[in-house]
């Protein structure tokens, strides 16, 4: 079984290829069959070859198959091979079943869009890209996925050209994280000139082989590598392009920008986790980005009226929770939060999703209003994913997950009070900005006409994803609940280290866990408090100037993009303005301008008088003549 | 073998028919006597290799002429033939006319 492997990625690849070279053929409801169930085949296949790997081992609990070989150039021979241990199987289950739901949920929501085809071309390539990504066993198969789920995230942003304004959004989030991606390529370069090889498993190896930790030349590969990271999974400071990606499609947001690629960055840290092992002042540079970051995108998010600019913020937020979880050293946590996440963000880009094509369009949370009655399943799946973002108590899959985090944060080594605090702080904020949009958009008084409504493949999409969001959280106990259930992380060890921790004796784990649990619980009392019983005082506070000046501040994502366009597009604006007449031509321009002076000249000359020429003619054998005599 | 050509009388007299030959290309505009003023300057080529061939005593510059000769009657037969085909285009034989051909 294991060894249909190949099919799982080739199968989107196929569905990319059929839909392109037979667009002109193919119905809307062949394109719809073909772009879903390509997808759903990977991940049936994806299913049964994960319950393959669970049931029957392979030896040293990974994988391998190689394909071919690449190229060969030297020593240098990347060859397509994929690996499949613990780690590629979450991620690989993950982009299958939720790539397939919201593959499903398309199919619906797009229904009336002129380029449907072009859609699910492009989602299904994205599909293929992405799993390459995760399960290549080599470092230059890894970027080319990489590479490709830019360019379809890029092409998906963009996918309403018309208008002009989404291609500017594409095109920023391309240049983002290109940024990023030449840090990534750089240390590609480093690693095979220091090591030999790209094939991850051996790198890694060697790595641990012959660099000792602390040494420069580790801390320069995982910087680098850090610096792909952190445009891909759009972290401080190259977080910038993420809300901007929101002029995609929703299902685009709820599987790209949500679900699956913008968490590579984290796998990608996770992969080379050997090599992070080795630079310790990176790893902290790693949960510091993280904290720094969930705290940016929270208050942000506070401030955004755009309900898919709120979930954006949202998404980088939990993403700088996994790589806090990275940075500590709580591998199996980040890999879990991003198990959950996936399901919980893309519930709530789908109900978002629902809600913003009911109202036509309309994507302001202060113009929805009373949506509750009038949109149930909207609603209801909505709630859930908030109640999960916002890790409430028990129930919820979030839940489990961020207190896994933050407790490592706690308990590990690498971790400490300062980056604990951050990451309570952030849950805090979490649970305000999520239960402001549910009680702003769903409670109140009801303020726009609603129009079409969810029909069967949103809804079972919805219904699927929100079980999801419920249960996938019990792979995860923690042992003070009973016993405790640790499913995932024990799975997770054959490939990742085992998260070091203190023991802590079981009063602090109590408190610790009480904390967490109020501070969520008081995130939602305050958002209702705030934003549903919209007391006067309340009110008075929050339209005062310094109120509305940090309002303004938050709203613009702590002026990142302020920054960047005075400190870097505006100077190379001015630049190309200055220099539209390019220097170099001045050079280029003046030697046309000599010859075709001299062709002026010259062409005097010609006269198209016979006679004339004659007596030039004789004229220059005289002078002959007489130079050759007087000398 | 006594030399019976006086050498530079012989180059002399050629100098000033290749002149007078060169003066009756530049000047005239009529294209018949500018050919025929081209064969004058040939033949005055012509006459300073004979002479300089009898100077030497060599059989070289006869050779030479002979040459000459040759390349005179195909050059005026090609002349005569464009001549012809200038006259039927142009109606005239006037060559400053043919500055229209210009550019």
């Amino acid at each position: 079984m294991l060894h249909l492997l190949w099919l799982v990625p080739l199968l989107p690849l196929l569905g990319f290829t059929t839909l392109v070279l037979l667009q002109r053929v193919l119905s809307r409801t062949a394109t719809a069959i073909v772009g879903v169930g390509s997808v759903g085949l990977s991940c049936a296949l994806a299913l049964a070859i994960a319950s393959n790997f669970l049931l029957a081992p392979p030896m040293g609990g990974a994988f391998t198959q190689t394909l071919w070989t690449w190229m060969q150039v030297g020593d240098f021979a990347p060859s397509i091979s994929l690996r499949f241990d613990a780690l590629s199987l979450v991620m690989m289950l993950v982009i299958t079943v939720v790539g397939f739901f919201i593959h499903l949920y398309s199919a619906e929501f797009m229904a009336a869009d002129r380029s449907y085809l072009r859609f699910f071309a492009y989602m299904n390539l994205f599909v293929a890209s992405m799993l390459v990504l995760v399960l290549a066993g080599d470092l230059l198969f890894l970027f080319l996925g990489w590479e490709g789920v830019g360019l379809c995230s890029y092409l998906l942003i963009a996918f309403w050209h018309e208008d002009p304004h989404n291609c500017v959004c594409g095109r920023k989030a391309f240049i983002v994280t290109r940024i990023g991606d030449v840090g990534f390529l750089i240390a590609l370069l480093l690693i095979f000139t220091e090591l030999g090889s790209l094939d991850i498993h051996t790198l890694m190896q060697h790595a641990s082989a012959q660099w000792p930790v602390g040494s420069p030349v580790a801390i320069a590969t995982a910087v680098l590598l850090l610096a792909g990271a952190l445009g891909k999974s759009a972290q401080v400071p190259l977080q910038t392009w993420l809300p901007e990606a929101m002029a995609g499609p929703t299902p685009v947001s709820a599987l790209i920008h949500a679900a699956t690629m913008v968490t590579a960055g984290m796998y990608l840290i996770a992969r080379t986790h050997t090599l992070f092992e080795l630079a310790p002042p990176v790893l902290l540079a790693v949960a510091i980005i993280g904290v720094l970051t969930l705290l940016i995108s929270g208050f942000s998010a506070l401030a955004q009226n755009d309900i898919k600019r709120i979930l954006a913020y949202s998404t980088i937020s939990q993403i700088g929770y996994m790589f806090l979880a990275l940075g500590v050293g709580a591998w199996a946590a980040a890999i879990f939060h991003f198990l959950t996440h996936a399901f919980f963000k893309a519930l709530l880009f789908l109900s978002a999703g629902v809600v913003i094509q009911a109202l036509d369009e309309e994507h302001d949370i202060h113009r929805m209003g009373g949506l509750r009655t009038r949109l149930p399943a909207a609603f209801w799946s909505y709630l859930i994913g908030s109640a999960s973002l916002a890790a409430v108590p028990l129930i919820t899959a979030g839940f489990y997950s961020k207190d896994l985090i933050i407790a490592s944060v706690w308990s590990s080594p690498l971790g400490g009070p300062w980056l604990w605090a951050g990451a309570v702080l952030g849950a805090f904020l979490t649970s305000v900005y999520i239960f402001r949009s549910v009680f702003i958009a769903f409670f109140g008084e009801p303020r726009t006409l609603v129009g079409q409504r969810p029909r069967a493949r949103a809804l079972i999409a919805l219904t699927v994803l929100s079980i999801g969001a419920l249960v996938i959280g019990f792979l995860e106990i923690p042992d003070i609940f009973g016993g405790g259930v640790h499913v995932l992380s024990e799975f997770l060890q054959q490939t990742l280290p085992r998260s070091a921790a203190r023991p802590e004796p079981a009063r602090v784990e109590w408190l610790l866990e009480l904390v967490t649990v109020c501070i969520s619980i008081a995130g939602i009392y305050l958002a209702y408090r705030l934003f549903l019983r919209r007391k006067p005082e309340a009110e008075a506070l929050a339209s005062t100037e310094d109120a509305n000046l940090l309002r303004r501040f938050w709203g613009s994502g702590f002026g990142f993009d302020w920054v960047y366009y005075r400190v870097l597009v505006g100077p190379y604006e001015w630049f190309a303005r200055v220099n539209r007449r390019d220097v170099l031509d001045v050079f280029y321009n003046t030697l046309a301008a000599i010859s075709r002076m001299l062709y002026g000249m010259l062409r005097q000359t010609q006269t198209g008088n016979l006679r004339w020429y004659m007596g030039v003619l004789a004229a220059g054998g005289v002078v002959l003549v007489a130079i050759v005599v007087l000398t | 073998m006594t030399n019976t050509l006086p050498v530079l009388e012989s180059l002399v007299l050629a100098a000033v028919l290749f002149a007078l030959g060169l003066i009756c290309v530049l000047v005239r505009r009529n294209i018949v006597f500018m050919l025929m003023g081209l064969e004058i300057m040939l033949n005055a080529a012509g006459l300073a290799f004979i002479a300089a061939g009898a100077r030497w005593g060599s059989a070289d510059g006869q050779v030479m002429f002979i040459f000459i000769l040759t390349l005179a009657a195909a050059e005026v037969s090609v002349g005569l033939a464009l001549i012809l085909q200038m006259f039927q285009r142009f109606k005239t034989v006037d060559v400053d006319v043919l500055r229209r051909m210009e550019g």
